[in-house]
């Protein structure tokens, strides 16, 4: 559906893409995934026809998107990182210009919008000034002008950034239902949101791909960590834990009340938990606490960027 | 160019306008600084046709008892300028707000070409000026009521009007499309066109072949001969070139822009 093929992009001096090539399916959803400035909005701007690479060849559904940009502008459903509206207009005014301007037939112009009004949730609001609304509805009429000619290929870029957990839940409850329909691309620097969303991931860095994987494989690949908490003396845990087999390292965490604190790297995490486990029973330390920590993004990343280097 | 598209921008722009403030402001202000100078013209015709019915010639002296010349041509010539202070107010927020907001990314990236953005964006402000002009033909029509001009030179100082409202908005678009500072956008705006309007100023300095070629580039010169009710193709060719070159400049800024 998408196909990228040696991408660069220059402003200037500065390279901002660097010969980035992939693959996107029918019916996947792919995570880019990167730090601020690694170049994720310039791919999406680039995929969107927004402005021309500086080098490379990119196909939108067997369109080329700079010689043949308007079949591919059709054919896409764009969310901008700032969801950028037209303040003084009601959002369902809002929402029968972007279907018209889609090339919605004039007929079926007001039944679209209010479809897709009702598929977002966004019925509360039609009758509102966008300037009016909340920062939740705000990314949902973002989404919605998006969807609301239902293109073939859907180009979300931080689709949930600033909002609180109950918007992230209903805008990803959302996107997931669009895999399989649609084609999705969606940019983030949060982990979990990949691994909940995306069949797979690409991360870049510095407008280069470091990893291209499916999220689980990612993060069995980085090290895993454990926190502990035990009663105890402190001293004689740290060194007790040492001697656990599968266990790469042990850091001391701030304590939480009488109980200390541990993040115990592991190597193994079969072996590791349950050469703690014993080691815990064997010395009868008091466990308050113990449990895998979720690998962050900066983990993966330090470790990508690392190796790299290296 | 796709003609629903054009009106697609066009109907939104339009909306806007008439939700916002600006518009009314300006229309208010023109209203009220046009209608001061049809009370002025008026008042003095008024009196000077009172005193010329003791001393008939002072009428005969200064030619002033011809309604026309002593009150439709300045007024045009007023109305003309007062235009030219307005339109860079209407046009500041056509491409600028745009870029400011962001909202260009989203435009840029629908399926319509550049071209139908920067005619539909045209369109609309142009219907703006128009009902603007059309909110002067009150002062015409008072003098036709009240008195006897001829009415040709009001139809084709009419036509002047539009036209000269016409580039200065192809010219305000231009410059909106270089900046995101709608301030910045409207005194670029201001200095070109009074740039525009001062080369007729220069026409008595220079030698007599490039005095006419600047009176023929001042923006305001193909108006003043419109008012007295004559139409030259020359004219109207002048007003036609400078709103398609400046249009095509704005298209070029944009693709400029692009790629960047």
């Amino acid at each position: 559906m998408i196909e990228v093929e040696n991408l660069t992009k220059e402003y200037g001096e500065f390279r901002a893409v660097d010969n980035i090539s992939f693959t996107v399916e029918k019916g996947e959803i792919l995570g880019f995934l990167g730090p601020n400035g690694a170049g994720k909005t310039t791919v999406m701007r680039i995929l969107t026809c927004f402005f021309p690479p500086t080098k490379g060849k990119v196909m939108v559904a067997g369109y080329n998107c700079f010689e043949d940009s308007l079949n591919v502008r059709k054919r896409i459903g764009y969310l901008p990182q700032r969801v950028p509206l037209y303040e003084d207009m009601k959002v369902s005014d809002y929402l029968r210009f972007v279907a018209a301007i889609k090339g919605t037939p004039g007929k079926e112009v007001n039944r679209k919008a209010a479809k897709i009004m009702d598929d977002c949730g966004l019925s509360d609001v039609s009758n509102k000034l966008i300037s009016a609304i909340s920062g939740g509805y705000r990314q949902r009429v973002g989404i919605a002008q998006a969807l609301v000619n239902d293109p073939e290929v859907l180009v979300l870029d931080e689709p949930t950034v600033g909002l609180d957990p109950k918007q992230i839940k209903e805008i990803r409850t959302l996107i997931k239902e669009l895999a399989g329909k649609h084609t999705v691309i969606l940019s983030t620097h949060i982990l979990p949101e990949v691994s909940i969303l995306c069949g797979r991931v690409i991360i870049i860095n510095k407008g280069k791909v470091v990893a291209e994987d499916r999220p689980e494989n990612l993060a069995t690949e980085s090290a895993q960590r454990m926190l502990l908490r035990i009663n105890g003396n402190a001293q004689t845990i740290e060194e007790e834990l040492s001697r656990v087999g599968g266990i790469k390292g042990v850091e001391r965490e701030q304590a939480s009340g009488d109980a200390n604190g541990f993040i115990v790297v592991l190597e193994d995490e079969k072996q590791g938990r349950q050469g703690v486990q014993a080691m815990i029973e064997r010395n009868r330390f008091e466990l308050v606490e113990m449990r895998l920590l979720e690998v962050s993004l900066e983990d993966i990343f330090i470790k990508l960027v690392t190796k790299e280097e290296a | 160019m796709n003609i629903r598209n054009v009106a697609i921008i066009l109907n939104r722009e339009l909306k806007s306008y008439i939700s916002s403030f600006t518009v009314y402001i300006v229309i208010i202000m023109f209203l009220l600084m046009t209608g001061y100078f049809f009370y002025n013209l008026t008042a003095t015709f008024s009196i000077v046709s009172f005193q010329a019915q003791s001393d008939p010639m002072l009428a005969k002296q200064y030619q002033l008892l011809n309604i026309n010349e002593t009150v439709i041509r300045p007024l045009f010539g007023a109305i003309g300028i007062i235009l030219l202070l307005m339109t860079p107010l209407l046009t500041m927020r056509l491409l600028a707000e745009e870029k400011k907001t962001g909202t260009i990314e989203l435009l840029l990236t629908f399926p319509v070409n550049d071209v139908d953005v920067v005619l539909g964006k045209y369109l609309a402000c142009l219907v703006v000026v128009l009902a603007m002009i059309l909110l002067t033909v009150t002062y015409p029509i008072l003098l036709v009521v009240l008195g006897e001009p001829e009415v040709v030179p009001i139809g084709t100082g009419y036509l002047g009007l539009v036209l000269l409202g016409a580039a200065a908005i192809s010219l305000g678009i231009f410059t909106s499309s270089l900046t995101e500072n709608q301030i910045v956008s409207a005194s670029l705006s201001f200095a070109i066109l009074f740039f525009f309007w001062f080369l007729s100023y220069s026409v008595q300095l220079v030698s007599a072949g490039l005095g006419q070629f600047l009176g023929y580039l001042s923006i305001n010169e193909h108006i003043e001969s419109m008012s007295k009710g004559v139409v030259d193709s020359t004219d109207i060719i002048y007003y036609l070139c400078f709103i398609v070159l400046f249009l095509f400049l704005t298209l070029r800024s944009l693709e400029t822009k692009r790629w960047r």
